[in-house]
């Protein structure tokens, strides 16, 4: 079976469908969720990537270059949040984030 | 490449290079001062964004950076926007800051960088500019949402908010990719273009434009994107709600009826009903959920919901006239905020802030300006004329009817009497009650001067109702 660009796009479908439940259903740790935005975007690179490749264009890879370090930024950021959260409130159970009911 | 030519490629940019490298300049600078660097910083702050917005009045119609970056009227208007924001937010810091017993020096250096992206955000001309812009300044407000890191209310609104912004941004991206993908090019220019070429679109690019619209509105906080907004303000501390309120709105609403009039205006058939049914859910939920609220900051937070939804109102007529009114709605808006969040900063009571509306009993007894200033506000945020709300409102709907969107205009004109409701029972409670306990009397002398002020300018706002229109129509006109 030779692989065309529908099976790199489903594939990168199936990984951002995983991160947006992994974000909404998880009930448990705050660190899954971190992992869930990861997710997403590395479905979103590998859409880049397969068009890129497909269009002979090389600005999907660039693109895919630059939301990678944009990733680990946001990584950063968000487990210092999840320190500071975690000092304040002793656990980073999803369902401890409850002080204001939106 | 020759130096000279190098520098004719950059120069449209300078504002925001002027900005990026004075930021990193004060940083070092704070690092290396001694422990109460924050006045000196704060100061510099405020000027660096000064000489910026004379630097972005000073800048021309033209595209840099190989067609990614572009600097037009429409670009240069909210710029000027975001920086009256940006020193506003800081300028009623200082008391709160103060405070504060760490020498939180970051906080207005975190404003500059979150600045700095907005204003790239508005200049936007490419997805991937798009992309980092959005994600420049969202990283900045995550840290400025948890500046307050020993209190578990700021640090679960951070984490609230770093959570659904990371995953908005991932929405987006996600939807860039596929716009990417199914017209081979990242440029505006170049979409615009490919739309105008095929005419028959397919469904790919639809379901890349709706997420890359689900991702926006995540960041404008339309409904039903809407969910973090009211703990958000809630949670964080007062000035920084008035800093979220409004420059982050003011951008992504920039980027927003950029990415839609520009690049995809050959799709209007297909995104303008979309974006009729977010402004009509926002104005909605915004008026129907405020009526519950007892905490003043979660019914600004409905309150401006609502806000950008009748914007959107503006943006669903996808013409000049649409962005005129928007961009005279998000003037009125702007003052707006600022007058009502520095009433905010004033109540006070046995030196510590309180936020409940019921607060505000008898305000009309204890503090007569500062009541007569709100009742001001709300009565502009409801729409009363001649003040300076009514004028925002009336040009959203003319723009709406201009396009024969008649259920649209008639729906935004209901959510308004909805919402007058409770803008009437804040003047209800400020004038008609009895004060239990007085409020502390006004100290913080910038936000008393930033709360006459801004009161003074929606009064008066239809004297300048004719050269600030005229500015609004020379800038409504996107790309160049």
């Amino acid at each position: 079976m030779e692989i065309t660009i529908s099976h790199y796009l489903i594939v990168a479908a199936i990984l951002f469908t995983l991160g947006v439940f992994g974000i909404f259903l998880n009930r448990k740790n705050v660190i899954i969720i971190l992992m869930s935005i990861e997710l997403i975007l590395l479905a979103a690179n590998i859409n880049f990537i397969a068009f890129s490749t497909q269009l002979g264009d090389l600005v999907g890879q660039v693109f895919a270059l630059l939301v990678l370090t944009v990733a680990a930024a946001e990584a950063a950021v968000g487990l210092a949040i999840l320190v500071v959260f975690f000092r304040n409130r002793g656990s980073i159970s999803v369902d401890e984030i409850n002080l204001m009911k939106g | 490449m020759d130096l000279a030519s190098t520098f004719s490629i950059i120069t449209p940019a300078s504002p925001e290079i002027f900005l990026v490298i004075s930021a990193l300049t004060l940083l070092m600078a704070g690092l290396f001062m001694s422990t109460n660097s924050l006045k000196i910083i704060s100061y510099s702050t405020i000027i660096i964004l000064l000489l910026t917005a004379i630097l972005v009045i000073q800048s021309e119609n033209t595209l840099a950076f190989q067609g990614l970056f572009i600097s037009d009227n429409f670009a240069r208007f909210i710029k000027i926007i975001i920086i009256l924001g940006a020193v506003f937010s800081i300028l009623i810091s200082f008391e709160h800051l103060k405070r504060s017993e760490n020498n939180l020096f970051e906080y207005p250096l975190l404003i500059l960088f979150t600045t700095l992206g907005m204003m790239l955000m508005t200049s936007a001309n490419d997805l991937i500019l798009l992309y980092m812009s959005v994600e420049l300044q969202s990283i900045a407000l995550y840290v400025i949402a948890t500046i307050q890191r020993n209190t578990l209310k700021s640090t679960e609104a951070g984490l609230k908010y770093f959570v659904l912004g990371a995953l908005s941004s991932g929405i987006l991206l996600y939807g860039c990719s596929i716009i990417y993908g199914f017209t081979g090019t990242t440029s505006f220019n170049g979409i615009a273009t490919f739309l105008s070429t095929n005419r028959s679109t397919s469904p790919g690019l639809i379901i890349g434009l709706i997420f890359l619209i689900s991702g926006l509105a995540f960041k404008v906080s339309i409904a039903p994107f809407h969910m973090w907004t009211p703990d958000v303000y809630e949670g964080v501390p007062t000035p920084v709600t008035a800093l979220f309120a409004l420059a982050p709105k003011v951008a992504a609403l920039a980027l927003f009826l950029r990415v839609m009039i520009d690049p995809f205006r050959d799709l209007l058939i297909s995104w303008q009903p979309i974006i009729a049914f977010l402004s009509i859910v926002s104005v909605l939920i915004g008026g129907l959920a405020a009526i519950m609220q007892t905490n003043i900051k979660r019914l600004m937070a409905y309150s401006s919901i609502a806000h950008m939804g009748y914007s959107l109102i503006g943006l669903a007529s996808g013409n000049e006239t649409g962005v005129t009114s928007v961009l005279m709605y998000l003037t009125t808006y702007t003052f707006t905020i600022i007058g009502t969040f520095s009433g905010i900063l004033c109540m006070r009571r046995n030196d510590s802030p309180v936020e409940n509306i019921s607060d505000l009993t008898g305000l009309s007894d204890t503090h007569p300006i500062m009541a007569l200033a709100l009742m001001i506000f709300m009565l502009s945020m409801s729409g009363i004329p001649p003040l300076a709300g009514f004028f925002g409102k009336w040009f959203i709907f003319m723009s709406a009817i201009d396009a024969d969107l008649y259920l649209l205009a008639a729906i935004g004109i209901l959510s308004t009497v909805i919402s007058a409701f409770y803008y009437l029972r804040i003047i209800k409670i400020m004038y008609f009650e009895e004060a239990i306990e007085p409020l502390d009397a006004i100290i913080d002398k910038k936000s008393q001067l930033a709360l006459c002020g801004s009161a003074m300018i929606i009064v008066f706002f239809f004297l300048f109702i004719k050269p600030i229109h005229n500015t609004a129509m020379s800038s409504s006109i996107i790309g160049i």
